[in-house]
C-alpha cells in the first residue's frame, strides 16, 4: 500500500515537472519568436532605409498584392454591405429607425468592417503567398544565391513586399469601402427602393472626416504587419516542403492574430486622437 | 593566394563539423575537397562566401580577412566568387535569361541590349544557347545546373565555388558537367574548389584534392598521392568510392 502511494506520489511529481518543463519550453520559444522578429526588423530597416533602392520590385510587389487582391476584397466588400443591410434593417424597422440604415451602413464599412475584412482578407491572401514563397526559395537556396551574386535579400525580398502591404493595404480598404456601400444601397433598394445620391446623402451626413481617415489610414498598420510576419515566417522556414507549408499556415494564422490585436489597440487610439 | 583559410572551426550547438581547417587555393587551381557526407564539405563553402560565419579561425578571399566584414564590403568580395550550388537554386520565378542576367541588371551599367548579348554569350558557353525563355521548371537537373554555373560566371568572378556539381546527375550528364569543368578551368584559368564525393570525378579535374575525415583535413595532395596513402580511413574511403 505504501509503495503504491509512494509510486503515485512520484509519478504525479513526474507529471508536474514534465509540464513544468513544457511550460518552459513554450515560453523560450514564444520570447526567441519575438527576439528574433526583433531582430529581422531591425535588418530590415537598415536594407529598406539605405540605397540603391528597390523600385521596380516594389511596383512589382505592388502590383501582385495590391491589384491583384482587388477582385477578392471587392466582393468581401460588396458581400459585407449586402450583409449589414439585411441584417439590420430588421432591427431597425423594429425600433422605427429604418431611416438611419444607410447611415449605420456607411458608419459600420468604413469605421470598422471595412479596414478589418480587408486586412484579414489580404492577410489569407498575401500572407499565405509570402509565406510560401519566401519559404520555397529559402529551402532551394535561392535566397542564399541571390545573397551570394551580392544582393541583399532583406531589401530586395523583404522591405519591398512590407512597402507594397503598407501602401496597397489603405487602397484596397477604400475599394471595399466603395463597393460595400454601393453594394449595401443595391441590397437596400431592392427592398425598398431609394436613389444612390438620397442614400449617399443619407450615410454621409453626419460623417467627419476624422470617421474616414483614420480607421483608413490605421490599415497601413496591417499591411505591415502582414508584411513582415509573413516574409519572417517565410525567411526562417526549415525542414523543405512540409517547413514551407507551415511558413504559410504560419504567416496567416500570426499576421490574422496580430491584426485583431492591433485593431483592439488601434480604435482606442483613434477614439482619442480623434474624438467625436 | 586567393583563397587560404586558417584553422577554421565551426559548430552547430553541440556538434562540431569542421575543426581547425588549413586550406589555402593557388591561382589557376583546381581543388576537389572530399569526403563523407557530413563531414563539413558544404559548410566549408558557405563559410568561404560568408552564408555562415565561423567560430573561429580565419577566410582570406585574395589577402582579405572576410570574418567581421560589413555586408557592403563583403558583397563586394563576393562579386568576384561564383557560386554553382548543389541544386543549382535558380530563381524559380524567372526565366533562364532572367537568372543568368540577374546579376548583370544588380552590379552592371551594362544597356539592356548589352546584357543580353551577354547573357546569350554565357549561356552559349554552357551549351544552353536558345534556351533563353524557359523557366527552370521546364529544364532537367543537369540543364539546370548549366543555368546555374552561367549565371554564377555573369560577373567574370576570378573564384568559382561547386557544391556536388554531379550530384543527382546520371552518369552521361554528369560527364558533361565535368567536361563543362574542364573547359572553364582551361579557358579561364579560374581559381576552383570542387566540393564532392564522386572521386572519379575528381581525378579529372582537380590538381589537388583534400579529404576530410570528421570535420579535419585527413589528406591534401594530389590524387596520385591520395591513392597511395595507407591510411586505413582513405583506404576504406577509396575502396568504397570504387
Amino acid at each position: 500500500m505504501a509503495a503504491y502511494a509512494s509510486r503515485a506520489t512520484f509519478s504525479g511529481r513526474t507529471r508536474w515537472l514534465d509540464l513544468w518543463h513544457a511550460l518552459k519550453t513554450l515560453l523560450r520559444s514564444f520570447f526567441e519568436w519575438f527576439g528574433e522578429l526583433g531582430l529581422f526588423c531591425g535588418r530590415v530597416a537598415r536594407a529598406a532605409f539605405t540605397p540603391p533602392f528597390e523600385g521596380a520590385e516594389l511596383l512589382r510587389q505592388m502590383d501582385a498584392i495590391g491589384a491583384k487582391s482587388l477582385p477578392l476584397v471587392a466582393l468581401a466588400g460588396a458581400a459585407t454591405g449586402v450583409v449589414l443591410s439585411l441584417q439590420t434593417r430588421e432591427s431597425l424597422t423594429h425600433f422605427g429607425a429604418k431611416a438611419m440604415l444607410p447611415a449605420i451602413i456607411v458608419f459600420s464599412l468604413l469605421k470598422e468592417s471595412g479596414p478589418v475584412i480587408t486586412g484579414l482578407i489580404v492577410s489569407g491572401r498575401v500572407g499565405a503567398g509570402i509565406g510560401a514563397e519566401l519559404g520555397s526559395m529559402k529551402v532551394t537556396d535561392q535566397i542564399d544565391a541571390m545573397e551570394v551574386s551580392a544582393v541583399n535579400p532583406y531589401r530586395f525580398l523583404v522591405a519591398t513586399r512590407v512597402f507594397a502591404c503598407i501602401l496597397m493595404l489603405p487602397l484596397l480598404t477604400l475599394a471595399a469601402d466603395a463597393c460595400g456601400i454601393l453594394a449595401g444601397w443595391i441590397s437596400s433598394t431592392l427592398t425598398e427602393p431609394v436613389t444612390l445620391v438620397r442614400f449617399l446623402n443619407s450615410g454621409l451626413k453626419d460623417a467627419a472626416f476624422s470617421d474616414f481617415l483614420p480607421p483608413t489610414a490605421k490599415t497601413a498598420v496591417f499591411g505591415l504587419i502582414i508584411g513582415l510576419v509573413s516574409c519572417f515566417q517565410g525567411m526562417r522556414t526549415e525542414g523543405g516542403t512540409a517547413g514551407v507549408g507551415r511558413s504559410a499556415t504560419s504567416s496567416v494564422v500570426l499576421s490574422s492574430l496580430f491584426i485583431i490585436l492591433a485593431d483592439v489597440v488601434l480604435v482606442r487610439v483613434i477614439q482619442v486622437l480623434f474624438p467625436t | 593566394m586567393p583563397v587560404a583559410v586558417e584553422g577554421l572551426r565551426k559548430s552547430f550547438g553541440e556538434r562540431a563539423v569542421l575543426k581547425g581547417i588549413d586550406l589555402s587555393v593557388r591561382s589557376g587551381e583546381t581543388v576537389a575537397v572530399l569526403g563523407r557526407s557530413g563531414t563539413g564539405k558544404s559548410v566549408l563553402l558557405r563559410l568561404l562566401v560568408g552564408l555562415q560565419q565561423p567560430d573561429s579561425g580565419s577566410i582570406r578571399i585574395h589577402g582579405q580577412d572576410i570574418a567581421g566584414l560589413e555586408m557592403d564590403q563583403l558583397n563586394k568580395v563576393r562579386m568576384k566568387i561564383g557560386f554553382l550550388f548543389q541544386q543549382a537554386a535558380l530563381y524559380d520565378s524567372l526565366t533562364v535569361g532572367d537568372n543568368v542576367e540577374f546579376p548583370l541588371r544588380r552590379h552592371t551599367t551594362f544597356s539592356e541590349a548589352d546584357r543580353k548579348k551577354r547573357v546569350h554569350e554565357l549561356l552559349t558557353s554552357v551549351g544552353m544557347d536558345g534556351e533563353q525563355n524557359k523557366m527552370p521548371s521546364d529544364l532537367s537537373g543537369g540543364m539546370q545546373k548549366r543555368v546555374g554555373l552561367a549565371r554564377a560566371l555573369a560577373l567574370e568572378p576570378d573564384i568559382l565555388l561547386f557544391d556536388e556539381p554531379t550530384s543527382g546527375l546520371d552518369p552521361i550528364t554528369s560527364t558533361e558537367v565535368i567536361q563543362l569543368i574542364v573547359k572553364l578551368k582551361e579557358e579561364r584559368k579560374l581559381t576552383s574548389i570542387v566540393v564532392t564525393h564522386d572521386v572519379h570525378s575528381a581525378k579529372h579535374f582537380a590538381d589537388r584534392v583534400v579529404l576530410l575525415k570528421e570535420g579535419s583535413v585527413a589528406v591534401d595532395g594530389t590524387f596520385g598521392q591520395l591513392t597511395m596513402s595507407r591510411d586505413p580511413f582513405v583506404v576504406e574511403f577509396l575502396k568504397d568510392a570504387a
